[in-house]
């Protein structure tokens, strides 16, 4: 299952302050879109605005529309928490449940939202989830054992199985390299390409080299300065992006020319 | 390369270095005391000050304080000339933090060895099998006032535990705003609510549903409540103050209702840090005296039922056996001492289950 992402006309807030004005833009399924941008621009705010974990934040709001396959949501009658069980999310850091074991952690999902199932079923998500997350191997002989006891690049793989084994539409990723090495990292991006088969991927970098190398679409997110909201600045397939943008300052920003 | 290579000789990798011919030297220390001088100064200046006051005339008191002086100004002296400043400052500030130590460990210490040896006589199974009741002289125990002190404060944890966690989760997860700051600063209140308020108030309410005069056990575990209500709430906020955003986080992204996340993910993750609270809370107000002596009153007979009349309580037992002995008084100041280390242990021991359960319960890694 995946699903088409579109925002038409997204501001983001927080409080009063508007973070993030007038994006326009679609995310096709089964594709890696690649959000890059510097550090304050207002993407990873886009981001968890897809899933509605933005508004988790008090005063935290959003206007305008986002659609899944052409429904809103946002609009009357949505709930977050339904939201999020089809838009699933991998962050920054690492973040496997401290008291579960890595067992009970790919079936976190399922458990927490009262799905009743046999043991065999459990087994059989545990095994997908962590064969799709590439882990099942390095830790199929110690499941029973916690989650926190494995490597950071280990938990980071366990997220996305956690993540994965919910089977959501789509999948948010958050900078979901950047505390990690590079061998790690390269796991991940090995692993975003073989995910982008069955799942929406929108993953947030600062990595340049990293966005020309899963993504097949790339959105460039800049400000013009702090205190005034990011803005989606040009969106186009990565290799545009990166050979011959239609903007300049995406050109800047992709050949490390900025400011 | 071969072996026997100079050190020198070894291939080292990087640039070549160019060290001048005189390089910039750090400055190195200026010598050290050898291990053991600061026992050494430590028994001169016990003895020199022993000499001087047995000359004066000797008090162990003033010979403690006087020896500890000494032993501060001389190693600070004696460092500063062989070690500099800098050390002789570090050994001064170890004297003082170690005596301030030594300072907390006097009454702490002083409690524990009067207590036990002077409750060690009764001590006894009959302490813990028998109850007052017509005992005049000696024998009798304490097994009304163990099996009171335990049902009422069973009956205030029962109370307080769900209202405190409540609570806390209410501030911690959901409560902003001027609710929020209202119930915090009224927690803050009541913790600084002296225990006899809190006894007056239970007597006070329960005189008005019962009529004058009322003394029940479960007035005393409502005086008890009272007392243990912010103790629960502030040490279980604090642990849930503690536990990482990310984790609920996590959890949301996983379409896990927000109470659901606190049951399941914010609560066991702090399970350890909770259950230690709320022990030292219940060891807290096990010891209360006079909220339990003006609602509860006491009893020489076993009284298991407290919502009838009154019932008798380690802390009150033991001031009743001390302010008002029989005669003749040993026997009743001896059950006053050994109810006293009766109430110690049971502190002690909750306070062990409290490590116990906060280890159990504590995240694991391996």
């Amino acid at each position: 299952m995946s699903k088409n992402i579109e925002a038409k006309d997204l501001n983001i807030y927080y409080g009063s302050f508007r973070a993030v004005e007038g994006v326009n833009m679609s995310i096709k399924k089964k594709t890696v879109t690649a959000l890059i941008g510097p550090s304050g621009c207002g993407k990873s705010t886009f981001l968890r605005s897809i899933n509605r974990m933005h508004e988790v934040i008090a005063g935290a709001h959003v206007e305008g529309r986002l659609e899944l396959d052409g429904q809103d949501l946002y609009g009357p009658g949505m709930d977050p928490v339904i939201v999020r069980r089809q838009i699933g999310m991998v962050f920054q850091r690492p973040n496997p449940f401290p008291t579960m074991s890595i067992y009970d952690n790919v079936i976190a999902g399922m458990r927490l939202n009262n799905k009743k199932a046999k043991k065999a079923e459990f087994d059989d998500t545990v095994e997908r989830s962590l064969r799709g997350a590439n882990l099942w191997n390095e830790v199929k002989d110690r499941l029973d054992k916690p989650g926190s006891g494995l490597s950071g690049g280990q938990q980071q793989r366990l997220c996305i199985a956690r993540a994965i084994a919910v089977q959501p539409d789509v999948l948010l990723m958050d900078e979901p390299c950047s505390a990690l090495d590079p061998i790690s990292t390269l796991a991940i991006e090995d692993l975003i390409n073989e995910l982008k088969n069955e799942y929406t991927i929108v993953i947030v970098t600062h990595n340049m080299q990293q966005a020309a190398r899963v993504s097949d679409f790339t959105g460039f997110f800049n400000i013009e300065g702090t205190g005034k909201p990011g803005k989606l600045v040009e969106m186009d397939e990565t290799k545009t992006i990166f050979s011959q943008p239609k903007q300049k300052a995406t050109e800047d920003y992709v050949s490390g020319r900025f400011g | 390369m071969s072996t026997g290579t100079e050190r020198n000789d070894l291939e080292t990798q990087g640039p070549e270095l160019d060290i001048p011919a005189t390089p910039e030297l750090l400055p190195k220390v200026q010598g050290s005391l050898p291990k053991g001088t600061a026992w050494g100064i430590l028994a001169a200046s016990a003895v020199v000050v022993g000499g001087i006051l047995a000359a004066t005339g000797f008090s162990i008191g003033l010979w403690v304080f006087l020896t500890v002086v000494l032993f501060a100004v001389a190693t600070y002296v004696i460092s500063r000339v062989v070690e500099g400043p800098r050390k002789a400052t570090d050994r001064l500030v170890t004297v003082v933090v170690g005596s301030a130590f030594a300072i907390a460990m006097i009454p702490l210490v002083s409690v524990i060895w009067t207590v036990i040896s002077n409750g060690v006589a009764r001590f006894d199974a009959a302490f813990f099998t028998n109850s007052m009741r017509g005992v005049v002289g000696e024998g009798g125990g304490a097994y009304h006032a163990i099996l009171g002190t335990l049902i009422i404060t069973a009956l205030a944890a029962l109370m307080s535990i769900p209202i405190g966690m409540l609570t806390a989760v209410y501030l911690v997860e959901y409560g902003k705003g001027r609710l929020a700051r209202a119930i915090t600063f009224f927690v803050d209140v009541m913790t600084g609510i002296p225990s006899i308020v809190a006894g007056l108030f239970a007597y006070a309410l329960f005189a008005l549903i019962v009529g004058p005069g009322v003394r029940m056990g479960f007035a005393g575990a409502v005086a008890l409540t009272v007392l243990m209500i912010p103790i629960v709430v502030r040490s279980t906020e604090e642990m849930l103050k503690i536990v990482p955003n990310e984790l609920r986080e996590a959890s949301y992204a996983l379409g896990v209702p927000k109470w659901k996340t606190i049951l399941k993910i914010v609560i066991p993750t702090t399970a350890g840090g909770i259950a230690t609270g709320i022990t030292l809370a219940i060891a807290r107000v096990i010891g209360e005296t006079a909220p339990l002596l003006i609602a509860v009153g006491i009893t020489t007979g076993v009284n298991l039922n407290p919502f009838d009349d009154r019932m008798a309580t380690l802390p009150v037992f033991a001031y009743y056996s001390y302010v008002a002995p029989g005669i003749p008084r040993e026997p009743f100041l001896d059950r006053a001492w050994t109810a006293a280390l009766v109430l110690m242990v049971i502190v002690m021991l909750l306070n062990i289950i409290a490590r116990i359960i906060s280890r159990a319960f504590a995240p694991k890694t391996r």
